[in-house]
């Protein structure tokens, strides 16, 4: 086989897309229900995730955790843990992590164990024949403390105020007094924890000096260079597998201890290593959302117009982190008014480390806004969807900016008529026996974003295509919607093209995480493959734009051609590379959706049933129906455990994670999600990248906690200002 | 320490006699599956019975294998998603899961298939739920299916697709057992 020809395109979003190539290929893959390719392996067991490849020899590493807050170890047991059986190793290196990465960190997190900062933090590893010995022994690491006194809740401490993220225009407070109707209530969330159904784990083993980690991780580019800077040794001596990862909702974007730990012991013992963290080391030592309080204020005239909003949030963090909670990104541009304050607080706190979790920001900021704005609705004496409607702006008013796209009236519309909204009753009026019926609604709003991504497509000669990039698969749909993008571009069955992921040493993509991935790692592939299809053009002397592909074959002028014909014997390898550009400046950008909810609360107990849940979405270019709307189920999901059942618990005297186990912190189960219902307004943002597709994962969880915590007011009268409504905020206030 | 067991045990699994001896008894059933058997498939979620990741079928029943102790299987018959079907070769739930979209990761989803495989049968026996309006003969509403897979939680959320799934591989035996 001759060398394959190498072509390129890489492109820059500076302006926007006029091409639109998806709509004027004629495979017809794209945005079809097809069923994923990686499928049959994940429901048979076939697919191998971090801790499932253990190589010839391969030891276990278990991870021994501090008992206080805050301190420093000052000596350990570690002679006699060493003489327990099967015990070959017990680590304390100061490379190891306090905190795993946060996203696109592509640096060393804080590092060294023996100073402590919270409860759980990993102190020690300890290496054993078996994960039964290791285990055992390290739960028999008694670390000496030097103990100091905690900061163990956000309660009444001091707090930063970053000025870069303040923002005040106009005089919101004459606003408010001038105001026809104002509402200024404050809101809490509580921590909240990803739970993602895979435990991180990582089985590291060295080949001289180049260290092969699989682990489960979101995005490997960062990830390669995080490890490699946490270990002190160059990224290109560093490849990491993440080829299935079983889920990740934000948890597992940057390195954690487990690959760090598991790297120094495999060195150390010239044996793969395998640390897989135990659930309650992934509760308690990994990633938290940060709880948050949120004063909103709103003021708008007799005719609902707002004149004013103001929304500031107070988060926590550990000392030393970066990421704060971004509660209000969406605000500055959700809804009009002239008068606008933003404010943002940080309090430092002895508690697992807070970072991004599934929409960052909007999931938590966007509920609360849509709460105050029900109750502006009703204290406006407005429909809560006219009020949403009267106030979409016409430009961002925070900015000036246009928006790329601004669909949220037409969900607001489509979503009310296929709900039957018009049916809603007043607050407490309607009851069926014991149970009081309540509707409500909120808008979905969320960012949208591109990052720099490069894949490669080869169009081999027998006509197949292989598409290779280390982006990951966290169940969104990675495999299925590049092997449609590459497919539809190029006009190949689906079953001819091979999607290969997960492995850094391929390609760099953005990784997964703030719904960026499919359209960032998918504009590269298409790139790839358009580098290609114009390959193709030129050997058929067309111009691309007049080259149809379909099954196999080339059509140009009246001549179809096989491409094994056009190809003559020749593999095509096209690289694609996509980079923002200049639209994520010029115009505001975002996705948006209309979420809806019926609920049922006993007037005997207050428990709340969710009866029916439905959501309208405008957020570009549908890629896979199917795993699209899979996604959206996930989040509105999502949205329910934040509105009725998920809360991390803080002990007040030490800050410890007290329900750190999957039997006390509650995600919802099977029984708790009733019918939902997802609807795709067929959309295009030029503005967004080449395939005109945009985010969809996070948006879906945007809202929805809003629509239920509303729905609870429609059907009792009460407010819960303190999420999730759980039984004891409502049972003393039910009518 | 106790003395390690040498006595070796013997487990069906999948159809397979299957030896092992183990020398620390407190391997789990599920650590048994996949450190030593290679059985990868049945997934550790929380190794503390909250999850329903490792749920495999004993003699019939469905348990999570993570509560239980390799050495209290001698002699008993194993089913794990691999004896299930394969690639190619897919179980009608596997099948359903497929196309019915009832996964996103997939790391849940062994489990889930597992539990839903004894699940059916349980009902088909007769045996009531909570949510059953009739405790002698249950009827295969959806939401006898969502309490009685509960047990498997799915933070991909993968649930209406996954009573989807479960639902139509029901109904597609439904006549052959009215016809029995
Ligand atoms: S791993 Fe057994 S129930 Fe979770
Ligand atoms: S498919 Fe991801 S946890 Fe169920």
């Amino acid at each position: 086989m001759s060398a394959p020809i190498e072509l390129k395109l890489h492109h820059t979003m500076d302006r926007p897309d006029s091409d639109n190539l998806l709509d004027r290929t004629a495979q017809g893959v794209i945005s079809a229900p097809l069923d994923r390719p990686e499928g049959p392996l994940k429901v048979t067991g076939r697919a191998t995730y971090a801790d499932e490849d253990h190589p010839d020899g391969t030891v276990h590493g278990v991870l021994a955790r501090a008992s206080v807050a805050r301190g420093w170890v000052v000596g350990m047991n570690t002679a006699e843990v060493r003489a327990m059986p099967g015990v070959l190793d017990v680590i304390r290196d100061p490379r190891l992590l306090r905190s795993p990465a946060q996203g696109q960190a592509s640096r060393a997190p804080v590092q060294n164990p023996a100073e402590i900062f919270y409860v759980g933090q990993p102190v020690a590893l300890v290496v054993a024949e078996t994960l039964e010995q290791a285990r055992h022994a390290a739960l028999a690491i008694r670390p000496d403390y030097e103990a100091r006194e905690p900061v163990a809740t956000a309660d009444g401490q001091p707090c930063e105020t970053p000025p870069a993220k303040q923002a005040t225009q106009g005089d919101l407070d004459a606003a408010m007094t001038a105001a026809a109707h104002r509402i200024d209530v404050t809101y809490t969330t509580p921590a909240m924890s990803h739970a993602a159904m895979e435990p991180h784990a990582a089985v590291a083993s060295w080949d001289g000096d180049r260290l092969t980690v699989r682990s489960s991780n979101q995005m490997l580019k960062h990830n390669v260079a995080e490890l490699a800077d946490a270990l002190g040794i160059r990224p290109g001596n560093v490849r990491i597998l993440s080829q299935y990862v079983g889920g990740g909702f934000g948890g597992k974007l940057g390195i954690s201890h487990e690959a760090v730990a598991a790297a120094i012991a495999a060195r150390r013992l010239g044996r793969p290593v395998s640390v897989a963290l135990h659930r309650r080391t992934v509760f308690e030592a990994t990633m938290r959302r940060s709880e948050t309080r949120q004063r909103v204020r709103l003021a708008c005239d007799a005719d609902g117009r707002l004149t004013g909003v103001g929304h500031e949030a107070w988060v926590s963090n550990l000392k030393g982190e970066r990421f704060s909670e971004p509660v209000t990104q969406a605000t500055p541009f959700t809804y009009a008014g002239e008068n606008r304050v933003i404010g943002h607080h940080v309090a430092r706190v002895n508690q697992t480390t807070a970072g991004s979790m599934r929409a960052p920001g909007e999931a938590v900021g966007v509920p609360v806004l849509e709460c105050a704005m029900d109750e502006l609705a009703e204290a406006a004496g407005i429909d809560p969807v006219e009020l949403r409607i009267r106030n979409i702006p016409s430009e961002d008013p925070s900015t000036g900016k246009p928006f790329s796209s601004n669909r949220l009236e037409d969900c607001l519309r489509a979503g009310a008529e296929a709900f039957g909204w018009a049916d809603r009753r007043l607050t407490g009026q309607r009851r069926e026996g014991e149970w009081l019926i309540g509707m409500g609604m909120a808008s979905a709003v969320r960012v949208n974003m591109l990052e720099t991504s490069e894949a490669t497509v080869i169009l081999l000669a027998d006509g197949t295509a292989r598409v290779e990039t280390d982006m990951t698969d966290i169940g969104t749909g990675s495999y299925a919607i590049l092997t449609q993008i590459a497919a539809e571009a190029l006009g190949l069955p689906m079953d001819r093209v091979t999607t290969v992921l997960g492995d850094s040493d391929l390609p760099p993509a953005s990784g997964s995480g703030g719904s960026f991935g499919a359209a960032s790692a998918g504009s590269a592939v298409m790139l790839a493959a358009q580098a290609i299809r114009t390959q193709l053009a030129r050997r058929l002397g067309c111009d691309e734009a007049e080259l149809t592909l379909k099954d196999g074959a080339a059509i140009a002028g009246n001549r179809m051609t096989p491409l094994t014909e056009v190809l003559a014997g020749d593999v095509l390898k096209g690289n694609g590379l996509i980079k923002p550009g200049k639209t994520e400046k010029t115009v505001r950008q975002a996705t948006w959706g209309a979420q809806f909810a019926e609920v049922a609360v006993s007037a005997l107990t207050g428990e709340v049933r969710l009866r029916r849940l439905a959501a309208t979405f405008a957020c570009g270019r549908i890629l896979n129906e199917k795993t699209a709307r899979s996604q959206c189920l996930g989040g509105m999901a999502f949205g329910i455990g934040s509105a009725l059942t998920e809360e991390v618990m803080n002990d007040p005297r030490d800050g410890h994670f007290v329900n750190r186990d999957m039997a006390e912190y509650h995600i919802p189960a099977n029984l708790d999600v009733p019918e939902m219902t997802v609807t795709f307004l067929p959309d295009r943002d030029p503005h967004a990248n080449p395939m005109q597709a945009k985010g969809i994962g996070e948006l879906a969880c945007c809202g929805t906690a809003g629509a239920i915590m509303n729905a609870i007011h429609n059907a009792t009268g009460i407010r819960v200002r303190d999420f999730p409504a759980t039984v004891d905020k409502l049972l003393d206030r039910l009518p | 320490m106790p003395a390690p067991t040498d006595h070796p045990i013997t487990l069906t699994v999948n159809g397979t006699v299957e030896t092992l001896v183990l020398a620390d008894p407190r391997v789990s059933l599920l650590d048994a599956l996949r450190q030593r058997l290679g059985l990868t498939g049945t997934k550790k979620g929380c190794d503390h019975g909250q999850c329903g990741a490792c749920t495999v079928i004993v003699n019939g029943r469905r348990i999570n294998s993570c509560l239980s102790l390799a050495v209290m299987h001698d002699g008993d018959a194993i089913t794990t998603i691999e004896g299930l079907g394969a690639p190619g070769a897919l179980a009608p739930l596997q099948a359903a899961f497929l196309h019915h979209d009832g996964f996103q990761c997939g790391y849940c989803t062994p489990g889930q298939i597992m539990s839903a495989t004894a699940m059916l049968e349980e009902l088909r026996a007769g045996w009531p739920s909570v949510v059953s309006d009739d405790l002698t003969a249950p009827a295969l509403s959806d939401d006898e299916i969502r309490e009685r897979m509960s047990g498997n939680l799915c933070r991909c959320a993968a649930y209406p697709n996954i009573v989807a799934a479960i639902r139509a591989v029901a109904d597609a035996a439904a006549p052959a057992e009215d016809a029995a």
